[in-house]
């Protein structure tokens, strides 16, 4: 289809865009934030819909949460070879990471990391996290503006990131950036063209490799990179498998939570109510992480290959066929999910969401995130009485990365 | 109706009745036992309502199936005795049946 051609979802509203027509994936719903209502009409009218044409080819949309459940529980029937988003990989520069593997190889690879997130290891991480959570809080500025993005999310996770990867500290913000790079090609303005992108990706390859290197040399220590080079499973990988394993490990620890960090802000700011409800009350904190996880939906779909015909929601996908699940819609199915529209801080089941996956793929960190984002909200609650919301929210341009570039924000004390 | 007991990483025991043809899992919640996580609702799809089955209880408890097995290979923390409490329908043949709880769900 040619660029004149193509529908624009932005130009209309989603009730009247022709059911066939319709395409989610377009970047400018997600950057100017219009993608709820095209979901909605999905989930209502087309919960199993084909998308003949899109810039990432003809596609389906999974968007009730019922539905994802069951092509998420069949991996025998809907692969994640060889990609998870619903880019198509460079082929030139395929990126072999377990989360895009089917059995047995991702189980193996899973499980020789999968250790050093367990809560037994968590336990030990809590009051390292804490500590750090309270020096970055300590230093923010009261009454003046800043991007709370940068300042505290960014500046979290990435400590974090560099902690499980026994990553020099100094150095720590190049994993913020080979995860900015990793997710976004040139059509974000991260890098200037796919070339660039590669170039960067292999200096984080190369940097990679020496740490590789050293802790090969040394025991089995409890760090991801120590755990890669001894593990049988994964000492053996190509140094493309093990860039592709990195980025995984990168940007699964890194542009999730961070969102997840930026978004509870903006939410409870929204729902003055529901901030309310937390001053009087933090121990609603652990029911919060998770609604914020819902709310947030930091990583906003995931992708499948059908492998072979299958009939879902009455519709027949073919073998071979693209299929995206929808998380972020499906995290607002009111046919799973009791006023899903609604941030309820202290909702009833507020574990029961899609932001971390299910099946064999189900997110690894998913403890560890919770555990730090609950952290920093009991941190900022014994500090501060409002993280106030005072800019318009700069979004990721991104059908993936559900997240923030830019939140603009002025403590208040108690 | 049967009985049965989860014991809970501190030793804390919750004997509850069992009403027949439900979920362990589903047991779990209705009597509010904690440290069952169930995130998915009992779909064998999350592994967070592990428990381990007492040695003498595992021949009437059964062995998982292969996706219960898969999704059991996920916790690092798993044990031989390990099974998703969702996946284990209660029977007449499972009154005094005894559970353990992880000290944490994966």
């Amino acid at each position: 289809m040619s660029e004149a051609t193509v529908l624009q979802m932005i130009d209309h509203e989603a009730k009247d865009v022709p059911l066939e027509d319709i395409d989610v994936s377009q970047r400018e719903l997600w950057v100017q934030d219009r993608k709820w209502d095209y979901f909605a009409r999905l989930r209502d009218e087309a919960p199993v819909h084909f998308c003949k044409d899109s810039e990432f080819g003809p596609y389906w949309s999974v968007t009730r949460f019922a539905d994802i459940m069951e092509v998420e529980a069949n991996w025998q029937s809907f692969s994640s070879d060889p990609a998870i988003t619903i880019v198509d990989p460079e082929e030139d520069f395929p990126l072999p990471m377990f989360i895009a593997m089917d059995p047995p190889k991702h189980d193996e690879q899973r499980m020789t990391v999968q250790g050093s997130v367990a809560p037994k290891n968590l336990k030990v991480m809590e009051s390292t996290i804490r500590g750090r959570v309270q020096t970055v809080l300590d230093s923010l500025p009261v009454g003046e503006s800043f991007n709370w993005v940068d300042k505290v999310s960014i500046e979290l996770t990435t400590q974090m990131l560099a902690t499980l990867f026994d990553f020099p500290f100094e150095d720590r913000s190049k994993l913020t950036r080979w995860s900015d790079v990793a997710t976004g090609g040139p059509e974000t303005g991260i890098v200037e063209s796919e070339e660039q992108r590669q170039e960067e990706l292999l200096e984080c390859l190369a940097y990679f490799t020496n740490l590789w290197e050293e802790r090969a040399k040394q025991g089995l220590s409890n760090d991801l990179i120590s755990m890669l080079a001894h593990g049988e499973a994964t000492q053996n990988m190509s140094p493309q498998e093990y860039l592709g394993n990195l980025i995984l490990l990168i940007v699964g620890g890194n542009d999730t939570t961070r969102n997840s960090m930026t978004g509870g802000v903006l939410a409870l700011n929204q729902n003055p109510g529901e901030y309310a409800k937390l001053r009087n009350n933090p121990t609603v904190i652990p029911s919060m992480v998770s609604e914020i996880i819902r709310w947030q939906t930091p990583l906003a779909h995931m992708r499948r290959k059908a492998t072979k015909d299958y009939v879902l929601g009455g519709k027949t996908i073919k073998a071979g066929d693209k299929v995206v699940m929808w998380y972020i819609s499906g995290n607002r199915d009111e046919r799973a999910i009791d006023k899903p529209n609604e941030f309820i801080i202290d909702r009833d089941r507020a574990r029961q969401h899609l932001s971390f996956g299910f099946g064999i793929h189900r997110c690894m960190g998913n403890r560890l995130a919770e555990m730090q984002i609950k952290i920093l909200w009991e941190e900022i609650q014994k500090r501060f009485h409002m993280v106030e919301v005072v800019g318009e929210p700069v979004l990721v341009p991104s059908n993936f990365v559900h997240g923030f570039t830019d939140l603009q924000v002025v403590l208040h004390s108690h | 109706m049967p009985k049965v007991t989860f014991i809970e990483h501190n030793g804390t025991e919750h004997s509850v009745d069992a009403e027949v043809g439900k979920s362990l899992m589903q047991i779990a919640l209705d009597n509010l036992v904690p440290g069952i996580d169930a995130d998915c609702g009992g779909e064998c799809s999350c592994a967070t309502c592990h428990i381990m089955v007492k040695a003498d209880w595992l021949d009437k408890v059964g062995s998982p199936s292969d996706a219960e097995d898969s999704m059991l290979d996920l916790n690092p923390e798993r044990e031989t005795s390990s099974r998703l409490a969702c996946q284990i329908e209660v029977t007449e043949i499972h009154d005094g049946l005894t559970v353990d709880l992880p000290e944490f769900q994966f």
